[in-house]
């Protein structure tokens, strides 16, 4: 979260702080299996980030990579400049706080109330008192449009209402860098442009970066600054850049057939 | 490359009857916050303003800081101007102001005789349920005798080689050193009687009508039971149980008959086992202790159990078997959808077997009684 939110996607001038996320020559494998290969981004602070591309292509793969529940067979993952890949624990530890994962599940803890799932983080990680931590869980889920939801159980609520509880408890630390994995997943065509106004809202308030692993097309329209398509032969990155203009222009036919779901129309 | 943040300060200045707050810096919820105790010390101001100089990144810190600066204001009966602050801290501030207020009513707790009203409720529902699932078992289990070719024999004998072949170690050695005790305690008494040998009678007897039975009944419920629910329940959270209800395949037919005739085939073999481990047990402790020959101590035992002892246990141990398998499948389709749910339905699943299996003991007891078994 901060005052002055940087939203823009022009590449940063010599002298700029350095990107949010910079991934350099990635290579994720399942054993000897190579998902992908040779992979390079990097995410603007403030940027609204789409990993897109077909079932298979290795998104989740990317994601888990990115987030350190797997360690890449080759390249780095950067944050704010520091390397997240080959941290030691204590480096690693505090590059952990700076980000927060919101699951295609939710993936909220089913024995614990939602205020217990926000407060987790708040007592791993702060030296707030209980009082104070009971403050900050009412904002975060005032946050998320789920004020007063505190004392229930994730099984009491709805598919919807638990993605939103999963997002106050990826926010709880006000973390510099949100990942989304499939936000849209099982909701409603409802249900789900209001988690994208959501997050648009979280990205406008506290100008958190946030990177969304999706192929829904209306969110990717919706939100995207920018897009790179991962498709499964190439193993890797085949198109990066605006969803409009990607969608109109791509030399590529595959990433205009993606995004214009091969009807051409957008 | 990294930008050093600097520390989030929170500083006062007297202006007439008002105490001016400038927060500046890097407001961290994971970093050091000034606190408003400190920084307001022991003055008491007749207003509070709130203005930000050399702000540079803030998160809910500044928020909750700022509310906290408010309900101080509050409460003292001052006022609290936070105009100066920017527009998004003063909207969030607003947000948790509105959302403490907003508490929807939740009770998880109830009074004492709440709980034990739904607990008897409970008790009954359960009981309800635990019939009809016997009475499911049941018609299932005469569709199996009317077509056994549609059983799924396939599962059956990989449950039989689990809750089985696979328990064996455990049961050896749970049975052997049951025998064990049983020598030693029996020796105490009946070694101040020079009647060493009547421990092969007292091990023999006990192990074949009590706890060669008993003993194999717990371990499996520990066992077999809890995994039963654990599958099972992992299932229904996985909505596996619903695709096959959907295909029209009834889960009893499906997931439970199988386990119950394994269960109930396996046990007995596995009680039997056990009985024999147990007296060897004791025999052990006869031959190293207690200086019985094993051919003697053999002699004793074979001359004081006969068919109605293997009779007992047999039976006990057949029902044991049945009883665990439908718990354990009973507390798994029960299951809630979570995680949690699952495990809770491995604990009910243990606990129920125990339970149902020292009820059906103490009815077994009764009932050889009067039958003279």
């Amino acid at each position: 979260m901060n005052g002055n939110p940087a939203t823009g996607v022009e590449p940063p001038g010599p002298g700029a702080p350095p990107p949010a996320i910079a991934v350099e020559g990635l290579e994720c494998r399942y054993g000897d299996t190579v998902v992908l290969t040779g992979v390079s981004f990097s995410v603007r602070e403030g940027e609204l980030f789409f990993v897109i591309g077909g079932s298979g292509c290795g998104k989740s793969t990317l994601l888990r990579h990115l987030i350190g529940l797997q360690k890449p067979a080759r390249g780095t993952v950067r944050y704010g400049g520091e390397d997240f890949t080959n941290a030691d624990l204590a480096a690693r530890r505090n590059l952990l706080k700076t980000f927060g994962v919101l699951y295609q599940n939710a993936a909220l803890w089913s024995s614990m109330t939602l205020r217990e799932n926000v407060v987790l983080p708040l007592e791993q990680y702060t030296t707030l008192n209980r009082r104070e931590r009971e403050e900050i869980v009412s904002l975060k889920l005032a946050q998320v449009g789920l004020a007063g939801y505190e004392e229930f159980f994730p099984a009491e609520l709805s598919g919807g209402m638990r993605k939103r509880a999963g997002l106050a408890r990826a926010l709880a630390l006000d973390p510099r860098i949100v990942f989304f994995d499939e936000p849209s997943a099982g909701l409603d065509p409802v249900t789900s442009r209001k988690l994208d106004e959501l997050v648009l809202q979280i990205r406008e308030t506290l100008g958190t970066t946030m990177v969304i692993v999706s192929h829904e097309l209306a969110s990717i329209f919706a939100l995207a600054d920018r897009v790179i398509m991962l498709d499964h032969e190439a193993r890797g990155i085949i198109a990066e850049g605006r969803p409009r203009e990607l969608a109109a222009a791509s030399d590529d036919p595959r990433v205009r057939e993606f995004l214009t779901r091969g009807d051409e129309k957008v | 490359m990294t930008v050093v943040p600097s520390p989030a300060c929170a500083e006062t200045i007297v202006a007439g009857d008002d105490l001016v707050v400038t927060v500046g810096g890097d407001w961290r919820i994971t970093g050091l916050l000034p606190s408003w105790r400190k920084v307001r010390g022991d003055r008491a101001p007749h207003g509070v303003r709130l203005r930000a100089e050399g702000l540079g990144r803030w998160d809910s810190s500044l928020v909750r800081f700022v509310h906290e600066v408010q309900g101080w204001c509050r409460e003292a009966k001052i006022s609290c101007d936070t105009s100066l602050l920017p527009e998004t801290v003063r909207r969030l501030v607003g947000q948790l102001e509105q959302a403490q207020e907003k508490r929807l009513p939740v009770d998880h707790s109830q009074n004492f005789l709440v709980t034990v009203g739904l607990a008897a409720t409970d008790v009954w529902r359960q009981t309800r349920e635990f019939a009809s699932f016997v009475g499911e078992c049941t018609l299932s289990a005469i569709g199996l005798v009317k077509r056994p070719g549609r059983f799924r024999w396939r599962d059956c004998f990989s449950e039989m080689q689990q809750c089985g072949a696979m328990a064996v170690p455990i049961v050896s050695l749970s049975s052997f050193l049951v025998g064990l005790t049983l020598a030693y305690t029996g020796a105490i008494i009946l070694r101040q009687f020079g009647g060493d040998i009547w421990v092969a009678d007292i091990v023999g007897l006990s192990t074949l009508r009590e706890m060669g039975a008993v003993m194999t009944g717990v371990v499996v419920a520990g066992r077999t039971g809890a995994a039963f629910a654990a599958q099972l329940g992992n299932m229904k959270a996985n909505e596996e149980i619903d695709a096959l209800e959907t295909l029209g395949i009834a889960p009893v037919d499906f997931l439970v008959l199988p386990r119950l005739v394994a269960l109930t085939l396996m046990t007995p073999l596995l009680v039997m086992y056990a009985n024999c481990l147990g007296i060897f047990g004791g025999m052990v402790v006869g031959a190293t202790v207690l200086e019985i020959p094993p051919s003697a101590y053999w002699i004793e035992t074979q001359a004081n159990i006969d068919l109605s002892d293997f009779s007992v246990s047999l039976i006990k141990s057949i029902v044991f078997g049945m009883l665990i398998a439908v718990a354990g499948c009973l507390r798994g389709l029960q299951a809630e959808r979570s995680a949690a749910g699952v495990g809770r339905a491995a604990t009910s699943a243990v606990v129920t077997s125990i339970l149902l299996l020292i009820v059906a003991d103490a009815v077994f007891a009764v009932l050889f009684n009067v039958l003279g078994l």
